[in-house]
């Protein structure tokens, strides 16, 4: 068989002021009609670039230092500015990541696929719209004479991904290259577009590129693979082979870290190079500055009662016993919680949240219970109100109703809880975005320290320098890092920064806010380690928010599941992942791509 | 020590954008000179022209050393009393610089603060202030500045006038520049006040003000800098033009505008110096201050990179 894209020996260099960067290094890589191909890697793997590099799109100032791109046997470096960008329309075209940004939001979805249908065939309006109508019904959209006038902010993101599917294959395009399709999209939309790139690959007979980090994803849809780590291939092949048979180092670590969807494991066997913490300097140490000093400061003055217990004995024991006892045992509980945001009054998170309506109900009648030394999974998609109710409990976001109790003790809500309110301390919060979530202008010392002065955690500054230089060794970081500033890290050493401020609070309670889901797999698997490990030292309670049902099976003792802002169903998590009870559980478990084969 | 400043010039973004940006440096030079002057004056200007003893009517609109009837000591020529115009200059920009740098100073402190409270509060007094901003931003701030100045004239005492003039002028710039300090920085305060770092903060219970000193205001101080070498410039020239009107600084301590003001009767008879002179020092140093604060702008703008 002929290949319809052959990449040789491709290298691609992006020269910095600080020397030439090498972001791809000898690529060899062979797409056939009708395959969808997956590249599969880290961010800074390189990825992305393989895709601008074959569109000719490569930033500046990146260029093609090495190698032959073949696209049907033509190679695309010797091609002129005009000749690449026919061939770019016409031959290849691309789907990018983000359904919102890549459909221009002041134009009819008609107009734009009109327009570039007429830019690539030389036919009349009238026709250019029936081939527009044809093509958005084969992507799927119904009643598509009614929708096609409309404008992309009035199609959801599933809908709208659909469209820019469409407006990649309406050129009828022989390479179509991927770029993270489906990851800013739901679960179950995401299987729905993969089986549709499925089904246009093998109805049209196009080569695809499909560009994701996600390995579930790569095992659902792909026919090859191709590992890349650092601009290199790692490793190629059918993809059946290269998942179930890894040859490489790299692959077999990078598959360990995905979290399992079908069996709990106590930690993820940790592997993929640690070499971004092992490469620091540890001989700066401060005196007397330890792990072990920091956890037995964290414990101090803890109630015996969680230490002298093994977790999982408390958990076993919460599964048994009767309600009226399970209810002594409670941390947090929230009851009849309803949280609605109007567009006009919200002058807080100033339309983050709304859709089309004006009013808009976050949460209704949620009743959640955490316990002691429990870990509380809080599932759902986007818009199901997870983040809502993390940021109710810790008092951001005032409830319209509903009551909380932490401790045994009412939970004044939002604004009416006092600064100097005791459970400021005890709840606390580690964020999504390690980027934002960090002040770019403090050292780590002066965030870490923060809490300590703020909550008069320390006899003096001696031993606040002492506690921070601790609290960084517990989270794995070199204590040299406390000199630091933010942006000096990677997004996996500022989860740890931020781990380590909410720890170094002593908190009782602790809300994770979708804590892994900005990072890559191997160093999630990390931070979730991290996470399991503290949670099993100190004794935390923990609301564990995620939208990944694998990393909340790897986290949890309990499963809540929200489903547009109301609770759909609480269990076991061993009970739920191998039963659930709830038709939308079950639809969502079924959903998950996962690396279970079949 | 070397070793570590050059690694802090390779990392470190500003510097490195300047080092590649010949105009900026260029900018940097002038606005260097011109304020090392300004600020040297009193030991590099040749006489004090603020010193009646010194000034004699006999030496007045004495044309620059390269033409006919000039004098040696009068390196640029004099103005129509007899000062020499080159110390007039430089003590002039001293004044304008000075008064320039009082005012923004007043605005900054003023918009900034307000502009904190508004964007992160929020609510109502965002609502006031900033429809209070968007009237005095519908008049033109010479037009504040002059109805300051007057309302001044008239309550003050007439023997006060020129002592308190400074003081005037400075509140009267500064109360018209504070707009764009205010809205700037409270469109920057909304986005950071979102950012989680901030959450956090308000999760530990932490108080508004130090929210806003400690965490906000660190994190805008990047468009705070451009604004306030922008508007630098802009508080330069008001001062150059309230001045120029003849309600500026007292005659007898010339700034740039009065010197301008001065020229301008002289112009078609001949006596060019006295206008140009004044009116080319006012227009460098405007400029390089304003390219420099582009230069800031587009530093601090990751998408114009």
């Amino acid at each position: 068989m002929n290949s319809l894209l052959e990449l040789n020996n491709v290298s691609v260099k992006f020269p910095t002021r600080f020397g030439e960067f090498t972001a791809l290094n000898g690529i060899d890589l062979t797409v056939h009609a009708g395959e969808i191909h997956g590249l599969v890697g880290e961010s800074g793997a390189g990825k992305s670039t393989i895709g601008a590099a074959v569109m000719g799109l490569l930033q500046s100032p990146g260029y093609v230092s090495a190698g032959e791109i073949l696209f049907q046997g033509e190679n695309l470096r010797l091609l002129d500015d005009d000749a690449y960008h026919r061939v770019r329309g016409d031959r290849i075209s691309m789907i990018f990541q983000d359904p919102q940004t890549s459909l221009n939001p002041l134009l009819t979805v008609s107009v734009q696929l009109i327009e570039t249908i007429r830019q690539h065939n030389d036919m009349s309006v009238e026709d250019a719209r029936e081939r527009a109508v044809a093509l958005l019904r084969e992507t799927g959209i119904a009643n598509v004479e009614e929708r096609i006038d409309q404008y992309p902010h009035q199609f959801s993101g599933g809908m709208r991904q659909r469209v820019v599917i469409a407006l990649a294959i309406c050129t009828n395009p022989d390479l179509i290259i991927a770029d993270e399709p489906t990851t800013a999209l739901d679960v179950s939309v995401q299987k729905q577009i993969l089986a549709l790139i499925r089904r246009l690959c093998t109805e049209r007979n196009i080569g695809i590129i499909l560009i994701t980090h996600d390995i579930g994803v790569i095992n659902e849809v792909t026919d090859k693979v191709t590992v890349l780590r650092s601009g290199r291939v790692i490793e190629s092949g059918l993809t059946g082979d290269v998942l179930a048979r890894p040859q490489h180092e790299y692959t077999k670590a990078l598959m360990a870290a995905v979290p399992r969807l079908d069996k709990r494991l106590d930690r993820f066997s940790n592997i993929v190079g640690n070499d971004e913490l092992t490469n620091s300097d540890s001989s700066w140490v401060i005196d007397g500055a330890s792990a072990q000093y920091a956890t037995n400061w964290l414990l101090d003055g803890k109630q015996l009662l969680k230490s002298a217990l093994p977790e999982n004995a408390v958990t076993q024991k919460h599964a048994d016993v009767k309600l009226d006892e399970q209810t002594d045992n409670r941390i947090l509980s929230v009851t009849g919680l309803d949280v609605s945001f109007s567009a006009e009054g919200s002058d807080f998170f100033g339309g983050r949240w709304f859709g089309e309506s004006r009013k808009f109900k976050a949460l209704s009648h949620v009743d959640l219970a955490v316990q002691h030394g429990e870990v509380l999974g809080v599932v759902g998609e986007s818009g199901s109100g997870k983040s809502t109710l993390a940021k109710v409990i810790v008092g951001l976001v005032n409830p319209t109703a509903g009551s909380m109790r932490f401790d045994g003790e009412a939970l004044p809500i939002g604004r009416e809880r006092a600064r100097q309110h005791p459970a400021r301390r005890r709840i606390q919060m580690i964020f999504q975005d390690p980027y934002s979530s960090l002040n770019n202008r403090q050292t780590v010392e002066q965030i870490l320290a923060e809490p300590i002065r703020f909550y008069k955690l320390s006899a003096n500054q001696t031993q606040t320098r002492q506690l921070v230089a601790s609290v960084l060794d517990l989270v794995e970081m070199p204590q040299r890092a406390m000199l630091k500033y933010p942006h000096q890290f990677s997004g996996g050493q500022r989860q740890r920064i931020a781990v380590a401020r909410a720890i170094v609070a002593k908190p009782d309670f602790l809300i994770c806010d979708e804590p892994t889901s900005a990072l890559d797999v191997s160093i999630q698997a990390q931070v979730l380690n991290l996470l399991k490990d503290l949670q099993s030292t100190l004794g935390l309670s923990i609301l564990f928010i995620s939208h990944n049902l694998a990393v909340i099976r790897q986290m949890s003792d309990r499963v809540a599941v929200l489903k547009g802002g109301e609770l759909i169903e609480t269990a076991n998590v061993e009970d739920f992942f191998n039963n659930p009870q709830h038709a939308y559980s079950q639809q969502l478990l079924e959903e998950t791509p996962s690396l279970a084969f079949g | 020590m070397v070793k570590r400043w050059q690694k802090w010039a390779r990392e470190n973004e500003l510097f490195y954008l300047f080092s590649n940006n010949r105009i900026a440096q260029l900018a940097a030079l002038l606005a260097f000179l011109c304020v090392a002057g300004a600020a040297l004056s009193p030991w590099i200007a040749p006489s004090n022209p603020y010193d009646i003893a010194s000034i004699d009517i006999m030496d007045s609109l004495i044309p620059p050393v390269w033409s006919e009837n000039s004098d040696t000591r009068f390196l640029i020529g004099t103005d129509d009393q007899g000062r020499d115009l080159l110390s007039a200059i430089l003590y002039g920009t001293r004044l304008s610089l000075l008064v320039g740098l009082l005012s923004i100073s007043f605005a900054c402190v003023l918009g900034v603060s307000v502009g904190l409270m508004a964007g992160y509060l929020g609510g109502r007094f965002d609502a006031i202030v900033m429809r209070i901003a968007d009237v005095q931003l519908s008049l033109p701030a010479i037009l504040t500045a002059l109805l300051i100045d007057g309302v001044a004239r008239g309550i003050l005492p007439r023997e006060q006038h020129d002592s308190l003039m400074i003081v005037v002028l400075t509140v009267a710039i500064g109360l018209s520049l504070w707009v764009n300090f205010a809205r700037t920085v409270r469109a920057s305060t909304f986005v950071e006040r979102n950012k989680e770092y901030v959450q956090s903060a308000e999760i530990m219970g932490m108080h508004p003000i130090r929210i806003m000193l400690v965490h906000i205001l660190p994190n805008i101080l990047g468009p705070i800098l451009v604004i306030l070498t922008v508007d630098l410039a802009v508080a330069v020239l008001l001062e150059s033009t309230l001045s120029f009107l003849g309600v500026g600084v007292p005659p007898n301590q010339p700034s740039l505008g009065t010197l301008i003001r001065i020229g301008t009767e002289y112009m078609f008879s001949g006596e060019w110096w006295i206008v140009i002179f004044p009116s080319a020092m006012l227009i460098i140093m405007v400029i390089s201050i304003n390219v420099l604060g582009d230069f800031l702008r587009d530093a601090f703008n990751p998408r114009l990179r």
